[in-house]
């Protein structure tokens, strides 16, 4: 059946899943459920300890079992530990058949895939993978479909009951016995615990894994007590040096500088530009780029920002420092600086994810966007974007927030290269959906500014303003021009994973890879 | 053009294209790696046994391994990988053969 | 009849390795008045063949948007010079860039061979421009005649790394090992009508060091500056850029002394300052370096 960016998803997965294909970003709303809710097992003896000795017992007193449902949260990014440590012993255990529910699983955790191999692990869910991971999904190894959901599409997929955690582990920079945990304050501090709120809320059973255990009460506690079932000390939950590297020397690539210039004369000849503007930017060079040049402008004019939202880097928090920002609110914490801000500046503040960005909650922070700044590996003649899966078909990256932002922003605004190497970033069809070109409206290349002829109200706002813009044909030709016109990647038949929509339709599917095969 | 010894030219960087020639056993025998194999392989292919005629190479071995090289470097490095095994540097066809 | 290009805007001629096909591929990106494609110094000695195919294609094949395309070629005293000359012509380079040129007789060497290659592969005669490095105590001291040289010369750049090791120095930072050759150059090329540029700067951590250096050969009397890197750029062209106050300035100047004349008025004030004929030429350069930089939208 085909949807609604044109992408033909298979009947046998829609059978498979018991899902419906994607019908536009805002079809659902007002849309009525009932919220699942977890199994759990009170503790009213106050003599009963939490306390175990190491995973393994955690796992046997969760009762852990073939077939069940894990989650971790990844505000380790790639010093995390705790998913490699939990599978391993499960592995240990001969335990088979896990599903794991992850908000994000990266290089770190490439020690996983002979459990994909030996059927330990059949089934991963997670805003995205990369490294080896990737290629065991790619390559068809994992037994069940694999889903990509957004930040805000999991907390949906949890709330709504589509998916159930058996079993949560949620590693803790700080804890104590009773389960209270922080996100700082330890060896391995993370800056906040946004994502794994909705596990420690809905699992059946919630175990803290830390490092550095403090007494009671350990307040004020990201996630409290009430979810948590055991609470296990061991050695490190994460490398420190990669949970938070120092903050990114801003670029000194010319081309990023550009881009990100385009990006700000573009934002402040918006009318959303005005005093008390939101707005949320990524982690690229071009992106980061563009907070600094933003930040000159606010200060000059004397314009602030009511919001700064998302996954915060050191520039945001400077911003903040300055005054010029209001609020901070945050989910993720991408560089030291961030970190340290959040522990300091009382204007900087943790957001859970389904705060940020659940499309079935009663209204989530991205729906106050004015502006966010996003990167993509692809964008088509339609602004689809592909946040996904590589050109060369392999999966190989994460949705993030990318999806829920981009529905909630009043502007959004996606920057690319127009060329990586030889693949051009604005193609005729991107490999993959992942974020529908309706919610995207304006696309900053080396080569000229698309803007998406949806937003007549931008175009016309622009027409004076001096900026190379083009159609979003034009860029594909200049680019085409340059390197020729790309084949479609040659996949196999084999579905492997599917590319969820915020709302938990089919936006598109994830195709086995196959060698290359000239055709004469 | 006769490829009288194994030679090579260009590098693995990105946006290159290392292109080695050996002599043949009667024929082209083209292999190709490419970090864009999917979406340029056919047109990698084509522009390498196009510039294999133009230069009148009928019997070589020929391994290209391509890092996301236009095909104006494609060319360039074969053409330098089989004048290479000539030892010809001077008086080139520049316009001619080379185009 | 002069090339009609010969006195294009050239503030930024940037420096690209002819051998680099990632570097070569999109300059004109960056918005660089020239580009100078080079198969000498960044070009190792056993890729100097590989880097002229790579050139050959570049120059047929990209289309770098009007961005003039400079070829630096490898010196006379080396085996290289005539191949290169042979391949810049035939793949179309606009200007090619003599290295070491020490005396009129290296550039008229040079320009019997770009005949030649013209005739060869059928280009229009004289349709390659030259350019001069000046590299040695040598070259600085015939700037004049290397400047009157030939129809093709467009100018004559510094050179300042071989130049102060001929001159037994340095480049010190400061400048002072340069400001003979700096003078000598400017001069000479003004005599003969030719343009001049600067020597590159290479520290990249010193953007505010390489603004001052521009601002002084800007107030020398350069036409623009040879650079290393595209971060150069936009502060090579922000310097060289005639400001909208000057711009307004230059155009009253010349407004009213057509006017004026008509009158026969000779010295008359424009914004209380004495204004003759003198100042014409000047204010009609300024008039032009804004059109040729993209900023004039005026009616003259």
């Amino acid at each position: 059946m085909i949807n609604a960016v044109g992408r033909e998803i298979p009947e046998e997965v829609l059978k498979a899943t018991g899902k419906k294909v994607f019908e536009g970003a805002y079809a659902y709303d007002n849309y009525e459920y009932t919220k699942a809710a977890p199994t759990v097992h009170a503790v009213c003896d106050p003599k009963r300890s939490k306390m175990v000795e190491n995973i393994h017992e955690a796992l046997v007193k969760c009762g852990i079992k073939d077939g069940m449902t894990i989650s971790f949260h990844h505000h380790f990014r790639e010093g995390d530990y705790i998913v490699n440590m939990v599978m391993e012993e499960i592995h240990n255990m001969g335990i088979k058949g896990i599903t794991i529910c992850a908000s994000s699983l990266g290089k770190a955790h490439d020690p996983i895939v002979p459990m994909i191999e030996d059927g330990t692990i059949v089934g991963i869910q997670s805003s995205g993978v990369r490294g080896k991971i990737g290629e065991a999904i790619s390559t068809g190894k994992l037994r069940d479909l694999a889903i990509m959901r957004s930040h805000g599409g999991r907390v949906r997929a949890i709330e709504s009951g589509e998916v159930h955690i058996d079993i949560a582990f949620i590693g803790a920079p700080t804890c104590d016995e009773y389960g209270n945990m922080k996100a700082n304050g330890g060896k391995s501090d993370c800056g906040v615990l946004s994502y794994a709120v909705v596990d420690a809320e809905y699992a059946d059973k919630v175990v803290a894994i830390t490092d550095c255990l403090v007494p009671f009460p350990n307040v004020p506690a990201s996630i409290s007590m009430v979810h948590v079932d055991y609470v296990c000390v061991v050695d490190a939950i994460g490398n420190p040096a990669k949970i938070a590297t120092g903050a990114a020397k801003p670029t000194t690539d010319v081309r990023k500088i550009m881009m990100a210039d385009y990006c700000t004369q573009f934002v402040i000849n918006t009318p959303y530009f005005k005093e008390g503007f939101s707005y949320q930017t990524g982690v690229g060079g071009a992106s980061i780029a563009s907070t600094i040049s933003l930040g000159k402008i606010m200060e000059e004019r004397g314009i602030h920002m009511g919001l700064g939202l998302g996954g915060i880097t050191t520039p945001m928090c400077n911003l903040l420092e300055k005054g010029l920002v209001k609020t901070l609110v945050d989910t993720q914490d991408f560089d030291m600086g961030a970190i340290e801000s959040i522990k300091k500046n009382p204007n900087h503040i943790e957001i859970t994810a389904s705060e940020y960005a659940n499309p079935f909650n009663k209204g989530a922070y991205v729906n106050k966007l004015d502006f966010v700044i996003l990167a993509s590996l692809e964008v088509d003649v339609n602004f689809n974007c592909n946040v996904v899966v590589g050109s060369d078909g392999m999966i190989t990256g994460a949705q993030g927030g990318h999806p829920d932002t981009a529905a909630g922003a009043k502007c959004t605004i996606v920057i690319a290269p127009l060329l990586q190497g030889r693949i051009p970033a604005i193609c005729t069809n991107v490999t993959t959906v992942t974020t529908p070109g309706e919610t995207v409206d304006v696309v900053i290349t080396d080569y000229g500014i698309a803007i998406n002829p949806k937003r007549q109200d931008l175009i016309e706002c622009m027409k004076d303003v001096k900026l190379p813009f083009k159609t979003i044909e034009e860029l594909r030709d200049m680019a085409y021009a340059m390197v020729g016109e790309p084949d479609p990647v040659q996949f196999g038949d084999r579905v492997v994973g599917i590319i969820e929509a915020r709302d938990g339709t089919i936006i598109d599917v994830v195709r086995e890879i196959k060698d290359y095969e000239f055709k004469d | 053009m006769e490829v009288k010894k194994a030679a090579m030219a260009g590098t693995l960087e990105s946006s290159d294209a290392q292109v080695t020639v050996e002599p043949g056993n009667g024929k082209i025998e083209l292999s190709i790696e490419s970090s864009v194999i999917h979406q340029f392989g056919k047109q990698i292919k084509a522009t390498i046994l196009e510039t294999l005629n133009r230069l009148d190479v009928t019997d070589a071995k020929v391994t290209v391994v391509d890092k996301g090289a236009l095909d104006c470097t494609l060319k360039a490095r074969v053409e330098c990988a089989v004048y290479r095994s000539n030892d010809i540097t001077e008086n080139l066809p520049w316009g001619g053969v080379i185009k | 009849m002069s090339h009609p290009y010969k006195k294009r805007l050239r503030r930024s001629m940037m420096f690209l390795n002819c051998q680099k096909p990632g570097l070569i591929k999109d300059p004109y990106i960056y918005k660089p008045d020239s580009i100078m494609l080079d198969l000498e110094d960044a070009v190792a000695e056993n890729q100097k063949d590989a880097a002229r195919y790579s050139l050959y294609h570049a120059l047929q094949e990209i289309d770098y948007r009007g961005v003039e395309r400079v070829v630096r070629i490898n010196g006379l005293d080396t085996p290289h010079w005539k191949e290169d000359i042979r391949v810049c012509v035939a793949g179309g380079a606009d200007t090619i860039r003599i290295a070491k040129t020490e005396s009129a007789q290296d550039v008229h060497v040079v320009e019997e061979h770009v005949l030649a290659a013209e005739r060869e592969f059928g280009r229009p005669e004289g349709s390659t421009l030259l350019m001069s490095a000046l590299e040695s105590c040598k070259g600085v001291l015939n700037a004049l005649e290397i400047c009157k040289s030939s129809d093709r010369l467009i100018g004559i750049a510094l050179s300042g790394g071989d130049y102060t090791k001929d001159l037994q120095t340095t480049i010190t930072g400061t400048g002072v090992e340069l400001q003979g050759a700096r003078q000598q150059m400017i001069i000479a090329a003004r005599a003969a009508g030719v343009q001049c540029w600067d020597t590159v700067f290479t520290n990249l951590d010193a953007m505010d060091v390489f603004e001052e250096e521009v601002k002084m050969i800007k107030m020398m009397g350069f036409d623009g500056k040879s650079l290393v890197n595209p971060r150069q750029i936009a502060i090579v062209h922000k310097i060289f850029t005639p400001t909208q106050k000057e711009i307004i300035f230059a155009e009253k100047v010349v407004k009213e002394i057509d006017e004026k004349k008509a009158l026969g008025i000779g010295v008359f004030t424009v914004d209380g300052k004495m204004i003759d004929i003198a100042f014409y030429d000047g204010a009609k350069r300024t008039i032009d370096l804004a059109k040729a930089s993209g900023v004039y939208e005026g009616d003259l």
